[in-house]
């Protein structure tokens, strides 16, 4: 399956795959959505704002997930040399940036009426907006840096050193005293949110998922096209 | 199998995440008084050289029957289940602050028992469910 994301085989992906996932990733989403807004119950303290989550805990988690990729793939390519790991990652980045600040506003909407303050510098907010800062550093030394391999090494570099704030996200709310409540959902215990809103909430996430699943391959073959093409160039 | 480029490249690396993970963990060591959003009742009661009169924020349960409200300002006590503080304020509370549930008031410590607060956020836990289901849990309880 792997084999798929080299870069001769991205070249022939077709519009019908990126049409199929987008027909499904809408019908996941109409349904996750109605589920979420009209099926689910309201909170017993929360009340309505709970839906937040729908979208803030699904964006959070890919936000996470795109930067550990990103991490990875940038200790492989600075190991290794691989380049398609790093064309890989450049196209996962607006992804996750995205997506870092959609939990972060959608956070902040629901700390409102929920903490009755929009923003505060916990742990776990401040750890949050240095991934989104992680992710523009990233994004930028690709726009700005027009030379490849220095593009190439010092992307990397942002990658790798980003890598260490995410167990920092993640266990912020462990490690220190933080406004921001501990994960509900955890590899170790029985979630504690009931089945009524879990439901809802996976249901977004594979949506959201196949969305940034979507717009990654678009970028990517677009990104293998254009590393050709300037290397063609280059060789004349 | 891996030549030897590859090989010092890797060595170079673990050494130096390993360095920085070190010296992350430090650097968070020595920050902790100011990483923490909030202290507990215990860690101020456990704190040497409390400061007085300076602006700290303090959180915990708000105590079960200890809201006492008059027009325009409210008494209660902050709980870790361990140690109290007293927190008078004036002024309103947000809408999901309420008795047995998580609270943090920023603000002064007068002493050890008492604080001043300017402001009173409501702190949520990791806990969702319906109404119904909550109702049904604090019957059982009963």
């Amino acid at each position: 399956m792997f084999k798929n994301f080299f870069p001769n085989k991205i070249l022939s992906l077709n519009n019908n795959l990126i049409s199929s996932l987008l027909t499904a990733m809408i019908l996941v989403i109409l349904v996750g959505l109605i589920y979420a807004l009209f099926i689910s119950p309201p909170d017993y303290i929360q009340g309505d704002s709970v839906r937040i989550m729908y979208v803030h805990v699904p964006a959070s988690f890919i936000a996470l997930g795109c930067f550990g990729f990103i991490g990875i793939a940038s200790i492989l390519n600075l190991i290794f040399k691989i380049k398609f790991m790093s064309l890989m990652a450049k196209s996962l980045a607006p992804v996750g940036c995205i997506f870092s600040l959609v939990s972060i506003v959608t956070g902040s909407l629901w700390g409102k009426p929920t903490w009755g303050i929009w923003w505060v510098w916990d742990a776990r907010l401040t750890s949050m907006v240095i991934l989104l800062l992680f992710y523009l550093a990233y994004i930028f030394t690709w726009k700005f840096v027009n030379n490849f391999e220095k593009a190439n090494k010092i992307s990397s570099v942002i990658g790798t050193i980003g890598l260490f704030n995410l167990p920092v996200i993640k266990y912020s709310v462990d490690w220190w005293n933080t406004l921001h409540q501990p994960s509900s959902i955890t590899l170790t215990s029985a979630p504690t949110i009931h089945y009524t809103m879990l439901i809802p909430l996976i249901i977004m996430l594979l949506g959201m998922i196949i969305y940034s699943l979507i717009i990654f391959l678009m970028r990517y073959k677009t990104e293998v096209m254009k590393f050709k093409l300037d290397r063609k160039k280059n060789n004349k | 199998m891996l030549s030897k480029k590859v090989k010092s490249r890797i060595l170079f690396l673990v050494l130096l995440l390993l360095l920085a993970t070190v010296v992350i963990f430090f650097i968070f060591k020595s920050l902790e008084e100011n990483i923490v959003y909030f202290f507990s009742p215990s860690e101020i009661y456990d704190k040497p050289n409390i400061s007085l009169n300076e602006k700290i924020r303090i959180g915990g349960l708000v105590k079960e029957d200890s809201i006492i409200k008059d027009q325009t300002s409210i008494k209660f006590i902050i709980t870790d289940l361990k140690k109290e503080i007293i927190v008078s304020y004036s002024g309103a509370v947000p809408n999901l602050f309420s008795e047995g549930k998580g609270v943090i008031a920023e603000g002064e410590l007068k002493d050890k028992k008492y604080f001043v607060a300017d402001e009173i956020l409501a702190k949520h836990d990791e806990n969702y469910m319906p109404p119904e289901v909550s109702k049904a849990l604090e019957k059982s309880n009963n």
